[in-house]
């Protein structure tokens, strides 16, 4: 896989472009960096590939969750701003080559095959992103934020850590595909009780990571705290890269093993709806929404991972490109309205801030209702399919109660949703125009178009994954 | 002379297991009641540490090198993440001069 290597020369290279290059320079860089590490990761397709001494394989399904995740970086990137209000205390050079090297560790958690690789892709991408939260020095809340993420990461991944011990000492042997050999040819009698306690501990260390309740607590205030910019890279490549490798774990490593880890999945996966979903509900904040919305949507991801259908690798895909394209739009049209309504208003993060946004800037009001509606999941929006294969893969599984549950909790999200929608079109406000740079505007646009593509036509993705 | 993972085979596997499982409880233990970011930081080194010994010693037991190469990778991304997290306090420090995660609470509204 060169594209790793790529984005990590690019990464090096970006630092020491930052001596010579301003912030848009240096974006438009990384931009293309990324385009280039699309096209390499794509011209491995439809060959199995090992690299790296067996321990890194490429296949159709990791190179579409590293387009994924290189694609909502790219997002990302095109959205970001002026980090931070003076250009003397921020370094752009360097948060963008934070940003490649996490998406680095990203791809290496997505087609790993030892699990020396998904230990130092997952500490790659974390470690990164530790830093990134922080970012900004001299604010109380991002110091704090970044201290949660930081002990509760690496609390996570020790856990992680002790449960892959745990099967190795149970199978001998780090690399995936003999795990799942080894455990399809020994006896159930003979297996030893610690395989199963480190397939749990494993399934928790990654459940920690992509949020799902109860190991949520941190997610809302890591959210709320981070500079909004790298909450959106939080909530869109950490997710998918963590959703990934769980259920490369659980899905096809541990499959043979199914009935020891399913109930855990399940019922945390209905947990998780009902704490994301509800908590949701009581937010001030449209950012602290949006943490929780990605908790609840951590919720309908496990549903799949829980039934492990054929198709359930092709609904996680699916839901996270709906999902990724949907957070990225909302996020984005947040940051433009906080920044306009910092100084203006006491709390410019709260929905009050929105109110009356459709007068002058009819565009992004309709750009910020199609995200919204697309992660409530309202037909004619790539949300709606996302839970529509989420369900019908459930439903295949025979499993009734939670589809009924993630269908009530879907009504709770359009409620909360649905306060953001009225709070542009139907509240009073005195929001000016806001200026939009071009490229902002143009990927704004793009996003919410293929939201609206993907729910009319959702066949044109679904067959490719 | 022995060689070490014969001196590590004269004790049992369980034993390792016990003592390792024991060392990682007292780590979740520390993260979970202290108060003090270091001394979380080095529960979560705890965690970490009982990982290591459990590695080598699975992996003497098995004749299998695998599982030490995994302790240096431990040992090597440990010492990166002691080096952001080290940063991180400090960072905090300069601002509230403490370092008690229990003033930590702008966040919960």
């Amino acid at each position: 896989m060169t594209a790793i290597i790529a984005l990590s020369l690019f990464g090096i290279s970006s630092l020491f472009l930052g001596f010579w290059f301003s912030r848009k320079v240096l974006q438009s860089l990384t931009l293309v960096f990324l385009l280039v590490g699309m096209a390499l990761t794509a011209a491995d397709w439809n060959q199995e590939l090992l690299w790296f001494g067996h321990m890194f394989r490429t296949t159709n399904t990791s190179i579409n969750f590293s387009l994924l995740i290189q694609l909502a970086a790219f997002l990302v990137v095109a959205f970001s701003r002026g980090f931070g209000n003076d250009d003397e205390h921020t370094h752009p050079a360097e948060y963008y080559a934070l940003m490649l090297f996490s998406v680095v560790g990203a791809i290496m958690m997505v087609s790993f095959d030892h699990m020396i690789m998904l230990f130092v892709g997952l500490e790659i991408l974390s470690v990164a992103m530790y830093v990134l939260t922080g970012s900004d020095k001299r604010s109380l809340r991002a110091n704090e934020a970044s201290l949660k993420y930081f002990l509760m990461g690496a609390f996570a991944t020790g856990i992680l850590l002790f449960g892959i011990t745990l099967v190795y000492g149970a199978t001998r042997s780090f690399y995936i595909s003999n795990i799942g050999t080894i455990i399809a040819s020994t006896a159930p009698e003979s297996t030893p009780n610690f395989l199963y306690i480190g397939v749990l501990l494993m399934t928790v260390g990654l459940l920690f990571k992509v949020s799902a309740a109860p190991f949520h607590f941190w997610t809302a205030d890591v959210y709320d705290g981070a500079p909004s910019i790298f909450t959106m890279f939080m909530s869109t490549v950490v997710k998918t890269a963590g959703f990934a490798a769980l259920y490369h774990i659980v899905g096809d490593v541990f499959g043979g093993i199914y009935s020891t880890w399913v109930m855990t999945i399940y019922f945390i996966s209905m947990l998780t709806l009902i704490v994301g979903n509800v908590t949701a509900v009581y937010q001030q904040s449209v950012k602290r929404m949006l943490a929780y919305s990605s908790i609840s949507h951590a919720g309908y991801m496990l549903m799949t991972v829980s039934a492990h259908q054929i198709s359930s690798t092709s609904t996680i895909l699916y839901y996270s490109l709906a999902y990724i394209l949907a957070t990225a739009t909302s996020f984005a049209v947040f940051i433009l309205v906080s920044d306009y309504q910092t100084g203006r208003k006491e709390k410019p993060e709260n929905f009050q801030s929105f109110e009356g946004l459709a007068k002058n800037n009819p565009g992004l009001a309709f750009c910020f209702t199609i995200s919204l509606l697309s992660l409530a999941g309202i037909p004619l929006t790539g949300g709606f399919w996302g839970k529509f294969f989420v369900f019908s893969d459930t439903f295949n599984r025979n499993m009734t109660y939670p589809i009924i549950l993630a269908i009530l909790m879907s009504a709770i999200g359009v409620y909360y949703y649905f306060k953001g929608i009225i709070a542009a079109y139907f509240k009073e406000g005195d929001i000016e125009k806001i200026e939009v740079p071009t490229l902002f505007k143009i990927t704004l646009w793009v996003t919410t178009l293929a939201t609206l593509v993907l729910g009319v036509y959702p066949s044109l993705v679904k067959s490719i994954f | 002379m022995q060689s070490i993972p014969e001196i590590i085979r004269t004790i049992p596997l369980t034993h390792y297991v016990i003592l390792s499982s024991a060392l990682f409880c007292i780590g979740i233990l520390g993260v979970l009641t202290r108060r003090n970011a270091i001394i979380v930081f080095m529960a979560i080194e705890l965690m970490l540490n009982a990982v290591n010994l459990l590695l080598a010693a699975f992996s003497s037991y098995y004749s299998d090198p695998s599982g030490q190469i995994f302790v240096f990778f431990i040992m090597a991304v440990a010492a990166a993440e002691v080096a952001v997290g080290l940063a991180i306090i400090v960072m905090i420090y300069r601002n509230i001069q403490s370092i008690d995660i229990g003033i930590l609470n702008k966040l919960k509204n």
